[in-house]
């Protein structure tokens, strides 16, 4: 089968990108996407041009790296797979694709189809993790947890942070993200004690990392890789309420 | 060189509890004057990083990735072992550690197994307390299954995603201390040099993969925890850019490389499709445990797998290990696969398949069942291949996994340029010549969690607390020229060939002469075929775009140059290891019913390799494998 490509080319985040057209021939409807990308780029490299950026790593769909907009949907036509998880078969002999980076204020681009997604990193560091010293643990048999909430708090850790939420929403509001990572550590016992804390900490930093706000349309979870539901959204929104009406009352020692 | 493993005196039980005792500690108020280099953010780098930053030293973490919760260990699927025996079925500590030699075909170091095996259990709680959602029962306590090379169900996990979770707990960890101020995390920074000052590891060159920018970096200790070096095959289940530039410039600069040779090819892959392919895709092992592997009986039989009759079907992994059956450990499973297909009845349209038939577990527990355990895995198959595997068996075919080898390390899992130490797949202790499943990312986090914080305080201690060497140093300002002067010529060359078409060729002289059976002569054709790409490569080569930017192309052709010379070294190590065991199997040695024919006489040793310079011949230094508990036997799972 043979694609033309729009590709959005982008020196750095300084200068002004544009669209190029580029045409992929010969291709197996086997082929992964990228796979497809890798033979434009070799072709690119032999012609003496410069080759497309794009992140990839594991291309298996865990690693969160891959990260293209691909006809106006983060990581392309199908459902629940993430940009290397995409297919040639998902698409016709002929059809022209238009390639871009996930767009996000927050995530400014690297070059070409490559952005910096670091402020995932800031929301995490800022409240996204169980405070336990390392060594200190008790018997892991010692704190039972019913199936159902291991279950669920599984579905939300299966988040691989690659941003699509993101890309997908109109405000780049990064709410699925955060609720996922909180709403996992928030329904474990072992992340009981400091719920409060954690949610206030990593709204702010979303808040400051120049994320958007959700106005609950969900199109993060169509979007999401992982299908993550939006029920963590409102799950979040209601732990975040409840955290800002007990930092309004300081606990007081009872006497 | 000299090659002092460093084990403690005393009984196998007692070793590290001894070791700890006796070794020196650094005053909590000191540790901060400390700088310690990461390089990796893993398994390995991300929880020693953590523990480190936590215990108060001074750290400072880098990844080449953007994140560092994309490193690949996140993508390992089925498991972590434990000898927590919390199913009752008679698993310890010594039966782990025992599973574990054994599995390594007796090559691995005995008293840092057994010390594996002994943390195991500590790391278990560890990550249920950081909040990774391990399976569990309805009653709440943790679930467990079985993985090939053992007899008893040992292995938590977290649906097929094992290595995400685990690796999201050390993230978390991580970014705590990243939170805190006691790490500071260094992301999109590759790198490409060790520096080495009066003998001693004090630094590292970097470069920002998004800027180009090359920096100096100084520290009283580094630390590796960079991985494995499988895709110097070009195909394999790594991650596209795991590479092995962090070792093998470190084992330039005077670390012993050790066992390169030891390869693990594991036995359920989905099969190569096409000449486009860019890697390959495991489906967890643990699908064996449910799943039966079978190829006809009759060569060249193009039949779809339901109009093959039950009695015309070989189910040779049932058939030639009775005992283990479809859990024979990997090397043993790969190479009967390769056997099969050889012998002409392999499936699929190339001819390099079997099958793995899940029909007999839908039928026994329903297919609500198979798809609780493997659903994610299904998933995976039918998206790459278009097939459910609900409804027709799996094909599947080995391909390259882990690497076992990597640089040398001691007791203490410091190489032998003192200051340079390696963590999980990079250093070569723990799985001797093949790895059992679902113990990779054990390693990794027994050596980051609960090793190396005990161990560098032996060397630290030992240093005068002045600060770490100023990055003026000569040997800085050597280190980056030669950075510099490599990216350049690669920049500057304008061949005619581009860096994707040179690791294709080095992939396939590796597979063909280094891959699941070797010979002499194919190991001897390799040798001199390595060189000859490499000058080749030097020549003509072509690397666009320039080096102050994003610049992928570049890279790559740093790395595919370095996987240049590992694969002359790696053959060079296959070829003098005249046995066969474990990953590691020589046509030449071999029992007349197809057995690996360990020479334990000549080989009962690490081979572990001295850098001599560009062109020179490397040196095999070897470190005698003295086991005091275990006693060696073959490896049999009949």
């Amino acid at each position: 089968m043979n694609v033309k490509l729009r590709v959005w080319r982008q020196k750095n985040n300084e200068t002004e990108g544009r669209f190029e057209n580029y045409e992929a021939k010969d291709l197996n409807p086997n082929m992964s996407f990228l796979e497809m990308m890798d033979v434009v780029n070799e072709d690119l490299t032999d012609s003496g041009d410069e080759p497309i950026a794009f992140a990839h790593d594991c291309r298996e769909g865990i690693c969160g790296t891959c990260s293209c907009m691909i006809d106006g949907k983060p990581h392309g036509p199908e459902h629940g797979v993430a940009t290397c998880q995409t297919y040639m078969r998902s698409f016709k002999d002929g059809d022209t694709i238009t390639v871009e980076p996930f767009r996000a204020k927050a995530f400014p681009i690297v070059k070409d189809l490559v952005t910096d997604r670091a402020s995932f990193d800031k929301i995490q560091q800022a409240g996204g993790f169980i405070t336990i010293r390392t060594g200190a643990a008790p018997d892991a048999n010692s704190i039972p947890i019913g199936k159902e909430i291991a279950d669920l708090a599984m579905d939300a850790a299966a988040c691989i942070g690659c941003g699509a939420c993101v890309a997908a929403c109109k405000n780049a509001s990064a709410m699925l993200f955060v609720s996922a990572k909180a709403g996992q550590l928030n329904l474990l016992p072992q992340g009981k004690p400091e719920k409060d804390r954690r949610v206030l900490s990593m709204v702010a930093a979303m808040d400051e990392a120049g994320f958007g706000n959700c106005t609950n349309q969900y199109e993060c979870s169509a979007a999401c890789p992982k299908l993550i539901s939006e029920e963590f959204i409102s799950k979040l929104n209601r732990d975040f309420v409840g955290a800002t009406v007990r930092s309004s009352f300081k606990a007081k020692p009872l006497v | 060189m000299k090659l002092d493993p460093k084990i403690p005196s005393g009984p196998l039980e007692k070793k590290w509890e001894k070791h700890i005792m006796e070794g020196k500690l650094v005053n909590p108020a000191n540790k901060r004057k400390y700088d310690i280099i990461m390089v990796g953010s893993g398994l390995a780098g991300a929880s020693a990083a953590a523990t480190l930053g936590e215990l108060g030293y001074k750290v400072k973490c880098f990844t080449f990735h953007d994140s560092p919760r994309r490193a690949h260990s996140i993508a390992a699927q089925g498991g972590i072992n434990a000898a927590k025996n919390y199913q009752n079925d008679g698993d310890s500590v010594y039966r782990l550690f025992y599973d574990t030699i054994k599995g390594g075909d007796f090559r691995s170091r005995e008293a840092n197994v057994y010390r594996l095996a002994q943390v195991s259990v500590n790391i278990i709680d560890q990550c249920a307390a950081q909040g990774v959602p391990f399976a569990r029962e309805y009653g709440g306590l943790l679930a467990n299954r079985s993985f090939g090379g053992a007899q008893v169900s040992r292995t938590f996990y977290a649906r097929g995603q094992t290595g995400q979770q685990l690796l999201l707990g050390a993230y978390s960890a991580l970014s705590r201390q990243v939170g805190l101020g006691t790490v500071e995390l260094c992301a999109n920074e590759e790198m490409l040099e060790v520096v080495v000052i009066d003998g001693h590891a004090k630094g590292i060159i970097t470069r920002n993969l998004n800027t180009g920018a090359i920096t100096r970096h100084s520290a009283h200790a580094v630390v590796l925890g960079t991985g494995g070096y499988g895709n110097v095959f070009n195909l394999s289940t790594y991650a596209r850019n795991s590479n092995v530039t962090a070792a093998w410039r470190a084992h330039r600069k005077g670390a012993a490389f050790a066992n390169p040779c030891y390869t693990q090819i594991h036995p359920t892959c989905i099969p190569v499709s096409g000449d486009y392919q860019s890697k390959l895709t495991l489906m967890s092992e643990s699908l064996r445990n449910d799943g039966r592997i079978w190829v006809p009986k009759k060569r060249d039989d193009k039949r779809p797998p339901h109009q093959i009759p039950e009695d015309e079907r070989d189910y040779y992994l049932e058939r030639k290990y009775p005992s283990f059956g479809n859990l024979a450990p990997r090397d043993i499973s790969s190479r009967s696969a390769k056997e099969a297909c050889d012998d002409g009845r392999g499936v699929g349209e190339t001819g390099l398949g079997v099958y793995l038939d899940f029909s007999d577990a839908i039928k026994r527990l329903g297919a609500d069942t198979i798809k609780e355990r493997y659903g994610n895995l299904f998933d995976i198959y039918k998206e790459i291949t278009d097939e459910s595997a609900y409804d027709v068996p799996m094909r599947i075919y080995p391909a390259v996994h882990y690497t076992m080898g990597g640089l040398w390390v001691d007791y203490n899992l410091m190489s032998n340029l003192p200051g340079l130490f390696v963590m999980g797949e990079a250093n070569f202790s723990d799985h001797g010549a093949n790895r059992l499943g679902a113990s990779a990312l054990m390693q990794g986090l027994a050596d980051g969690y609960f090793v190396l914080p005990y161990t560098i305080p032996h060397y630290l201690a030992e240093l005068d607390r002045d600060g770490a060497p100023s990055t003026d140093d000569a040997e800085f300002v050597k280190a980056e020229e030669e950075v510099k002067a490599r990216t350049e010529k690669l920049l500057s060359n304008k061949g005619k060939q581009s860096v994707k078409s040179f690791h294709v060729r080095l992939g396939k002289i590796m597979w063909d002469h280094c891959g699941m059976a070797r010979t002499k002569e194919g190991l001897e054709k390799a040798i001199k075929l390595i060189p000859e790409l490499r000058e080749e490569y030097w020549a003509d080569v072509r690397v666009p775009g320039e080096g102050k930017e994003l610049n992928q192309s570049l890279e790559n052709a740093g790395r595919v140059g370095d996987f240049l010379e590992l694969g002359e070294l790696m053959c060079r190590d296959a070829l003098t290891r005249e046995e066969s065991c474990g990953g590691h199997f020589r046509e030449e040695h071999q029992y007349p019913d197809g057995e690996a024919m360990r020479d334990d006489e000549k080989f009962a040793h690490v081979a572990a390799w001295e850098y001599k310079g560009e062109g020179q011949e490397p040196v095999r230094h070897t470190e005698e494998l003295e086991y005091e508990s275990v006693k060696f036997a073959t490896r049999s799972y009949k």
